[in-house]
């Protein structure tokens, strides 16, 4: 995992028929946090990748199909572990709340 | 070499912001990261457009890099203190590179970019401006860098370390599926060596593990104190990072770096390669 974007990958150009895409938006009291750091682990908790979120709090990751835990860190907060499940063809949205 | 003396806090560069023989560079593959804000009175190195060649598959030389230091208002004897995105990745390398070319005083701060954002530390959007200088590179080192044909020898007698993902080691990803540039043409891994994720060395912060720690996961990888060491990855930056950790935070001696790493041995025609997730045969 080279060049963390923020907010993760663009989806423009991308076929997502052919990604397993995990997606979504980290929050703080309703608004969005813009200066977390979102890391994916694999089934043993493995680091795989993580990027910065962007200016609206969001997140992407083409991951490949399986569980995987979403590991958020957030200043001024304890990091949020989310289990998430990715499938070829969808994308799994998801809200961190911090 | 030690942790003292190769890892500031960010405490210390607090502390020390506005001691202008402490030279804060910030290095990052993504450059936007820098302009939208960055620790206040840092320097930006692209690690691609400044520290690259451009034409040849190599980074920039003595001649290049003296320019560079000297147009950026680097003298020699500055505490250089990288910091960074991706965990240091990219620092790492900057902090490898100019060792390599004999810079005396550089450091990494431990936690880079990420710890100092979690942190809620000042960042500013404000130019640096830092008088020109006349910067002098040492000849290169090259007990601190890896090149192709001493890596072959390596196979089965130095200490090998693979410090890409486990499935890149494995084989089943050349490279991470959204990133196909700097991919090599075959996937795998050099036989005997022990894949380390890069990733162990560090907490979630991006700060470096204890010595302990970091002692552990080494044995326990199989690391023989008694001979010497190469660390690859794809292209070199994540490699940088765990020679950061062997050379100037363990200190253990003869440690080098394979910047080629797999996007050139995995080009090379007729070299042995090993794929799965065990070491393979010499």
């Amino acid at each position: 995992m080279c060049g963390a974007i923020q907010g993760g990958p663009s989806l423009e150009g991308v076929d997502v028929a052919n990604q397993a895409v995990i997606q979504g938006i980290v929050t703080r009291d309703g608004e969005p946090v813009g200066n977390a750091y979102v890391r994916l682990l694999d089934r043993t908790g493995e680091f795989t990748a993580e990027v910065p979120t962007s200016a609206t709090g969001q997140f992407r990751f083409f991951a490949a199909p399986g569980e995987w835990t979403l590991r958020t860190l957030a200043p001024r907060s304890a990091s949020v572990d989310r289990p998430v499940v990715a499938a070829l063809g969808s994308v799994a949205d998801i809200a961190v709340t911090v | 070499m030690s942790r003292e003396t190769a890892l500031v806090t960010a405490d210390w560069v607090e502390q020390n912001l506005d001691n202008d023989k402490v030279v804060l560079i910030e290095v990052d593959e993504d450059a936007s990261a820098y302009d939208k804000g960055h620790i206040p009175g840092a320097v930006k190195l692209d690690w691609k457009k400044d520290l690259q060649d451009g034409v040849r598959h190599d980074f920039i030389g003595k001649d290049k890099l003296e320019k560079l230091l000297s147009d950026k208002g680097i003298a020699n004897d500055d505490t250089v203190v990288f910091y960074g995105g991706n965990n240091n990745w990219f620092a790492a390398y900057a902090f490898w590179y100019l060792k390599y070319y004999g810079h005396t005083d550089v450091r990494l701060l431990d936690g880079g970019r990420k710890k100092w954002e979690l942190d809620s530390r000042q960042l500013t959007a404000d130019a640096t401006d830092r008088p020109a200088t006349t910067y002098s590179a040492s000849e290169p080192n090259d007990a601190i860098r890896a090149y192709r044909d001493e890596v072959i020898e390596a196979i089965g007698s130095k200490n090998l370390i693979d410090v890409r993902s486990p499935d890149e080691f494995a084989g089943r990803l050349l490279a991470p599926a959204h990133l196909p540039q700097e991919a090599a043409q075959i996937a795998g891994h050099i036989p005997t060596a022990g894949n380390v994720p890069w990733s162990k060395a560090a907490n979630d912060d991006g700060t470096f593990r204890s010595d302990d720690e970091l002692k552990a996961l080494y044995a326990d990888a199989g690391l023989d104190e008694g001979k010497d060491t190469i660390a690859y990855c794809r292209i070199g930056e994540r490699s940088s990072h765990t020679w950061f950790v062997l050379s100037e935070i363990l200190g253990y001696p003869n440690v080098k770096n394979y910047d080629g790493s797999w996007s050139e041995y995995g080009s090379l025609r007729g070299v042995p390669v090993a794929l799965g997730d065990e070491r393979g045969e010499a």
